[in-house]
């Protein structure tokens, strides 16, 4: 809600197959957004679709941590980023 | 292996050194590409993971606030607050080119250029919480944007390194062997070729010395 404020689009989702379709519409449709964040929370429904745009260089879709504090999602993004590009996991976590 | 089914001539034996010429040097050039793309990459996860840490206990944060906000103002007050925003972002991109990836770069610009344009509210009727909650958040975006640029960056080295190190091992363990093996193949049957027909001219020249001089042993 306060990223409103600051001047961001915001779309409020309130089930996952929602999130979905607020997804599909903001990437498919659209060439307007190079960010969409997105709560951890909604991210393992998403995953397929997030997974697509990974090698596009847009959207940059982040996750961040929703409401309830920081899921570990985003780190084990990093995490997989590095086992792909090295084969093995060297940051030792 | 391939060696059964190319021929034996001197014409492919000339390409296929030709080829392994090019190869070896595909293979140190892509070498030097993927260290050098490793080394990219090792920073950008570095970066990437203290920019992750910072934006998830700032976004914490300012969800803190924001919940103090929401436990000190009525629900439709908040809402009311907040329905429409006075600051819009822009936001702008470019690519800057790694190692032949291309990363984005993000620049945004604020259609307000007053700091104090985050709060599109008055503040007779809100509490000091929401401000402070939106300062949070304010601070906090900027490094999301970093975040979300070293991010895609990463995400794509990422992709390019596994590809380079794809092209990598078929040169090193399949495509070099294969040229090395096929020349050494050729290279034989050549030998064996030159031999046969020494063996075959010292034969027909026996028999034409027998023929003129009734030469015999």
């Amino acid at each position: 809600m306060g990223f409103k404020a600051l001047g961001l689009e915001t779309f409020a989702v309130e089930s996952e197959s929602e999130a979905l379709a607020a997804l599909r519409k903001l990437t498919r449709e659209s060439d307007d957004y190079a960010i969409i964040y997105i709560e951890e929370n909604l991210a393992s429904a998403l995953e397929h679709e997030i997974a697509r745009y990974k090698d596009n260089p847009t959207p940059a879709i982040i996750l961040i941590p929703g409401r309830e504090g920081s899921l570990g999602l985003g780190q084990s993004a990093l995490r997989a980023a590095v086992e792909r590009a090295v084969g093995t996991n060297i940051l030792g976590d | 292996m391939a060696s059964t089914t190319i021929t034996p001539t001197r014409m492919v034996l000339n390409q296929l050194k030709g080829r392994l010429k090019t190869a070896r040097r595909g293979h140190k050039l892509l070498k030097d590409k993927r260290d050098e793309l490793m080394r990219q990459f090792m920073d950008v996860v570095k970066q990437n993971k203290v920019l992750r840490i910072r934006v998830e206990e700032g976004l914490t944060q300012a969800f803190a606030a924001m919940q103090v906000a929401s436990s000190i103002m009525s629900p439709e007050m908040l809402e009311q607050a907040l329905l429409y925003p006075r600051q819009s972002v822009e936001l702008g991109m470019d690519f800057k080119n790694i190692m032949s990836v291309n990363v984005p770069l993000y620049h945004f610009t604020t259609k307000n250029n007053d700091p104090s344009e985050i709060y599109p509210y008055g503040f007779a009727q809100t509490s000091g919480e929401l401000d402070d909650a939106l300062d949070k958040l304010a601070r906090v975006f900027e490094d999301m944007l970093e975040l979300a640029q070293v991010e895609k960056t990463m995400q794509l080295l990422a992709e390019e390194i596994e590809k380079t190190r794809r092209r990598v091992n078929a040169l090193e363990y399949v495509m070099i062997p294969e040229l090395e093996g096929n020349i050494k193949y050729i290279s034989m049957k050549l030998e064996e070729n030159e031999n046969a027909t020494k063996v075959r001219l010292l034969k027909v020249k026996e028999m034409v010395l027998q023929d003129a001089h009734h030469y015999k042993q």
